[in-house]
């Protein structure tokens, strides 16, 4: 049965006198390494995310971010063993989130995934996980444990006035105005 | 994930409902794809309105179809995609690859007048 540790006390003003961005833990989740459970892991990380104040559209491409990470540790990092964990922790950090999710695997070089945009590799079928948790959160890194691999990956959960709702290169610009008027 | 197949005007469209994700949805898109081909369709269209999430292996799920369908001597057409589908794929580029359209109907009129 996966295992699920939820605290409340969504985190208060850091003390000035307090270490900086000092880690306050939200979730722990631990899980067999089975696809199934990737639900159970986006909703309760959503709803943690929810309570710490992150709007639905990034939380959605967070929620992405998550998932693919989960599931690269379910699939690469534990060769799909039912009995090595993934564990999934929610973390606060001044105003990031900080989603680590560690496996039990040998680890990999992130670099030696071929880049999914080039256009020989736009038809392969696979290698966008990584991918798409780079585009959907700030920060991503690896780093090998005495256990397995982790990935650590930060999200401000206040936007700054310059970021738009959606991932980087996902909104159009309005020019369809002067798209029609070159008709 | 549930998929609906219809036929309409010679053309065959899948209408899958939920997620498209690892372990769940993919599979079964890549099973109704190889069932369509089997029964002989070469027009496919793939009515993404019904879809709620998709992750990268649904993706390449995606394009696991377009390949297949392609090398049947068919084709394959995306249509209605909701918005979060259509940013994937913007942000993957594959918006290059696919041929989509605003509606299934939309996509079947195009393989008439092809």
């Amino acid at each position: 049965m996966p295992r699920v540790e939820i605290r409340d006390d969504v985190p208060s003003d850091e003390p000035s006198n307090g270490p900086p961005r000092a880690e306050q833990t939200q979730v722990r989740i631990a899980i067999k390494s089975r696809y199934d459970h990737i639900d159970l892991i986006q909703v309760v990380v959503d709803d943690a995310l929810a309570r710490l104040g992150l709007d639905d559209d990034p939380r959605h491409w967070v929620g992405i971010a998550v998932r693919e990470a989960v599931a690269n540790a379910i699939k690469h990092g534990n060769q799909q063993d039912p009995d090595k964990e993934v564990e999934v922790e929610l973390a606060v950090a001044g105003e990031e989130a900080v989603i680590r999710v560690h496996d039990r695997g040998e680890g990999f070089d992130p670099e030696s995934v071929p880049d999914p945009l080039a256009p020989e590799n736009l038809l392969r079928p696979n290698g966008r996980g990584i991918f798409y948790m780079r585009r959907f959160m700030d920060e991503i890194t690896y780093a090998r444990t005495a256990t397995g691999t982790v990935v650590t990956m930060r999200k401000r959960l206040v936007e700054s006035l310059d970021d738009v709702s959606e991932p980087d290169g996902v909104s159009e610009p309005d020019d369809t105005s002067s798209a029609a008027a070159d008709a | 994930m549930k998929i609906d197949v219809r036929n309409e005007r010679g053309a065959t469209i899948l209408a899958p409902k939920g997620k498209i994700n690892i372990g769940v949805g993919d599979v079964a898109l890549r099973e109704a794809v190889h069932e369509a081909l089997e029964a002989g369709a070469r027009k496919l269209v793939i009515d993404l309105g019904g879809v709620t999430t998709i992750d990268s292996s649904g993706v390449g799920e995606l394009v696991s179809a377009h390949k297949t369908v392609e090398n049947a001597g068919g084709a394959l057409k995306l249509a209605n995609l909701p918005s979060k589908v259509a940013d994937i794929l913007q942000i993957t580029q594959l918006v290059t690859v696919f041929e989509v359209h605003d509606s299934a109907s939309e996509a079947v009129d195009s393989f008439e007048s092809a």
